[in-house]
């Protein structure tokens, strides 16, 4: 009786057994739409739409969204997929001289992941904040000696005042570093740990996590949308912003933010989807996931914009009714007239006629000019909108803490899922380095990121911490994802050649690559993002990067300073954007030496480029 | 003639103004800035803020208050409400208003003391008069503003220690876990080597030899005869 081997184990192993997976294909398409959806969603996409021109933006969006999202997307999906493995090790399986792309990609989720929990951290700074009444950021403080409020917020707003010097305690100059803010430290460490608590052990946590934090959003937005749709001004907000003024599309301008806007929005050339595919068994249909995804994407970018419009309207229209008042109120003071004789309906009959009988009077109250359309000009994006305009709207709406606490635990979720996503681009590629032994745990490893992440965020805390965030999310965040997404085409067509890889698509949706995807990957995409890059980097370079700063000394306050930043901060500028897209000719260059060193040893072979197919030979269905 | 220039009232962002109900007046702030010539003059605003019409009744009202204020601050009982002179008054109900003092003739009360008088009893004349500081403006008479409560923790603080433990108690439970159920791997893997060895043992067993004869601690076992110790030739 042989006894070489046990009995009841099978010839080989399965490699799938050691490889983590999904536990439904639901879990793994939510993970990939709650990466995908994230606070640019809600504070970049509407901005976008109001400033060009309203419903005409769309076209642009759109067409992006054909020609650049869906493709560079269901790339991704399908690499990771085929190659099951995370982006440093499928791009040096692809080809050894491609090894920088997953590098570079590595390091963007490293530099955006530091970032992005810190604004998580200002969101959860405003949530712990919402259970007070009044709201603090609704009502400015008094000063010294108690005689009036406190100069600053009286100069500008009380919502100003809690963002610029409650929350940041900012400093009026990027060079002035300031101390840690003691109750932003704590918040970095509770987000820290909520992140450590989701990703402890990969997918397998974050996979049970993304039921919440994926779907809560939308339920929030939903209700936003049908209060928002209640309150009064709520349609000229949304007819401000749907109205399609179809000149702007002469601008090239308005293609530029639609393809950076659809290529961002989209989380590509992060490896986090990479990372999210290679869980997946290989015959999985990636072509249908990609297009569900973007689709999911885009759609809830416009259903996001309706609820954040019809607020705006509603802050646009209660600004104008309060500007109103405030000159109603100042003309009786000044004519004795008796109450409610002028309302807001009859205000400009009466404006005429006491400019024509009192012109000197009227000109001394000196009256603001009240203009609806000037109140809904005011766009504002990104943390401007959330933390200040929008707590602004909160105040004016009856049962504040309420709406507040909401807004923001749906914040918390949108910016929780795409760190998930940003983690996994770092965790994945990590666990399958030969340096990681494979006896560290997972928890530890995981550990280990979320302290090292937090300890270096630190630096985001300081006073002068928000201007810095604005720093790597427009230099870390931007050009490198162009270069490394530029690369990842043209390596996956040129390099590893597409048709084999049309013959791994099809071996793992069951269906041959149609003409859509040919053409756009081998032409328009790479053609599309080289573009892109090339008319970002020009406006870019165009003037000296510039900033705006809070300075309440400024002759101008409550208008922001604008300032250059110093030489010093500028080469850190051009470090971020240069660092991750470096790796890539280097790592070439350093294989490439490899090679011709080795090349002198006659029992070098040469590294074998293998498909998908041999990869996954062992791979068998658990019923064979 | 006291003078008393009017103070602009402390502005409020909220403007709203809430219907009159006569069972609970509630008055919204509203937002004033007014300067005037330096006399004395009240402001209130009425119908949408009194639940009352003004009237001569309530002028009188309004002397005698004036009159009890400058009784208590100056501890004279002297002031009659016919000191009071009330000039100027318009349908907006803003008037002038005098303090004369009779102990020394047809002299006036200087108007610091008539403001530091109401500056004191600001909190009755209010509520004689249901009104609040806002909506019951003494021009040049700035209000003290109240600071506003805080409590001793920071609800925030009180907050997000709530929010931490229960992050700190999701992170043990899932480590623990994690570490039992690494304990757990570790064990059923021992067993399943222990159930190997014993596949063996029972595999000589049933071919016949006892593995007690093996057992080195009885018996002698001869060195020569002792080939490998774990195998015996396949049959």
């Amino acid at each position: 009786m042989s006894k070489d081997l046990p009995i009841d184990m099978p010839p080989e192993a399965p490699k799938e057994d050691s490889r983590p997976k999904w536990d439904n294909k639901f879990q793994y398409i939510l993970s990939c739409i709650g990466f995908a959806v994230g606070l640019g969603n809600v504070w970049r996409f509407p901005y976008l739409c109001q400033i060009h021109g309203g419903g005409a933006f769309l076209i642009p969006y759109f067409i992006a969204l054909i020609f650049e999202g869906i493709p560079l997307l269901h790339l991704e999906l399908a690499l990771g997929q085929c190659l099951r493995k995370g982006s440093i090790s499928a791009w040096s399986a692809i080809s050894p001289y491609l090894g920088g792309v997953g590098v570079g990609s590595w390091m963007v989720s490293v530099l955006v992941s530091l970032y992005y929990n810190t604004v998580l951290t200002w969101v959860m700074w405003y949530f712990i904040n919402s259970f007070q009444e009044p709201l603090p950021w609704s009502v400015c403080p008094l000063n010294e000696n108690r005689t009036g409020l406190n100069e600053e917020c009286y100069e500008s707003t009380a919502v100003n005042y809690f963002w610029y010097r409650k929350t940041l305690n900012i400093t009026p100059d990027i060079t002035e570093s300031g101390t840690l803010q003691w109750w932003l430290v704590l918040c970095l460490a509770a987000c820290w740990a909520i992140v450590y608590l989701c990703t402890i052990r990969g997918i397998e946590t974050t996979g049970k996590a993304i039921y919440v934090t994926a779907i809560f959003p939308y339920l929030v937005l939903t209700i936003f949308l049908i209060h928002g749709l209640t309150l009064p001004g709520a349609t000229e907000g949304l007819a401000y912003l749907f109205t399609p003024d179809l000149n702007v599309l002469k601008n090239p301008r308005v293609w530029l933010d639609a393809a950076t806007q659809i290529f961002f929005s989209l989380s590509l050339a992060f490896g986090g989807l990479i990372a999210f595919s290679s869980y997946n068994p290989p015959k999985n249909d990636c072509e249908k996931d990609a297009v569900t995804v973007a689709i999911v994407n885009s759609l809830t970018s416009l259903y996001a914009s309706i609820p954040v419009f019809s607020v705006l309207g509603f802050k646009a229209t209660t600004g104008y009714w309060d500007c109103l008042d405030r000159n109603i109120i100042s003309i009786i003071n000044e004519f004795d007239l008796p109450e409610q004789s002028i309302m807001r309906e009859n205000y400009t009959d009466w404006i005429t006629f006491l400019n024509s009988s009192y012109p000197e009077k009227i000109a001394g109250l000196k009256l603001k000019s009240c203009d609806l359309q000037e109140f809904l000009d005011q766009s504002v994006s990104g943390s401007g909108l959330a933390f200040i305009v929008f707590t602004q709207a909160i105040i004016l709406m009856p049962g504040s803490q309420a709406w507040a606490i909401l807004f923001f635990t749906m914040l918390f979720s949108l910016g929780l899922s795409s760190m998930f996503g940003n983690i996994e681009g770092v965790f994945t590629p990590l666990l399958e380095l030969q340096i990681i032994s494979k006896s560290i745990p997972k928890e530890l490893l995981s550990g280990i990121i979320c302290l090292v992440s937090f300890l270096i965020a630190l630096c985001f805390t300081l006073s002068s911490g928000s201007y810095w965030i604005d720093i790597f999310d427009r230099y870390a965040g931007s050009v490198p994802l162009l270069v490394i997404a530029f690369f990842e085409v043209t390596g996956v067509v040129y390099v590893y050649k597409i048709k084999r890889f049309s013959e791994d698509v099809k071996w793992m949706t069951g269906r041959k690559l149609n003409l859509y995807w040919q053409i756009t990957w081998r032409f328009i995409s790479p053609l599309l993002l080289l573009v892109v890059f090339v008319a970002f980097v020009a406006l870019q370079i165009q003037k000296p990067p510039t900033y705006t700063a809070w300075n309440p000394k400024h002759e101008d306050f409550p208008m922001k300073e604008e300032k250059a930043y110093p030489p010093w901060v500028q080469a850190i500028c051009v470090l971020l954007a240069v660092l991750p897209c470096i790796f890539v000719p280097l790592v070439a260059l350093f294989q490439l030496v490899k090679k011709m060193w080795r090349s002198k040893d006659l029992s070098f072979l040469s590294p074998e480029v293998f498909s998908c197919q041999e990869v996954n030979r062992n791979f068998s269905h658990p019923k064979k | 003639m006291i003078s008393s220039a009017p103070h602009p009232a402390t502005p409020s962002s909220d403007s709203r103004s809430k219907p009159c109900h006569l069972s609970a007046c509630h008055f919204t702030a509203f937002q004033r800035r007014y300067l005037r010539e330096p006399q004395t003059h009240l402001h209130l605003q009425l119908s949408s803020w009194l639940c009352y019409a003004w009237d001569t009744n309530e002028e009188y009202l309004f002397k005698a208050m004036v009159a009890f204020t400058m009784r208590r601050y100056s501890s004279k009982t002297t002031t009659q409400i016919s000191n009071v002179l009330l000039c100027n008054v318009t349908d907006r109900v803003s008037f002038w208003f005098v303090v004369t003092d009779s102990t020394k003739n047809t002299t006036t009360v200087p108007g610091s003391e008539v403001e530091a008088a109401i500056r004191m009893n600001r909190n009755r004349i209010n509520n004689a008069f249901l009104l609040s500081d806002k909506t019951l403006q003494f021009l040049k008479i700035p209000s003290t503003l109240a600071p506003p409560v805080e409590p001793s923790t920071p609800v925030w603080l009180i907050v997000f220690g709530v929010v931490l433990c229960l992050i700190v108690a999701g992170i043990v439970f899932l480590v623990v876990a994690g570490i039992q159920q690494r304990k757990k791997k570790n064990k059923e893997s021992t067993e399943r080597e222990n159930l190997e060895d014993k596949g063996e043992v029972t595999i000589t067993i049933e071919n016949g030899i006892p593995c007690e004869t093996l057992d080195l601690k009885a018996g002698h076992i001869n060195g020569v005869f002792s080939a490998d110790d774990e195998r015996f030739t396949s049959l």
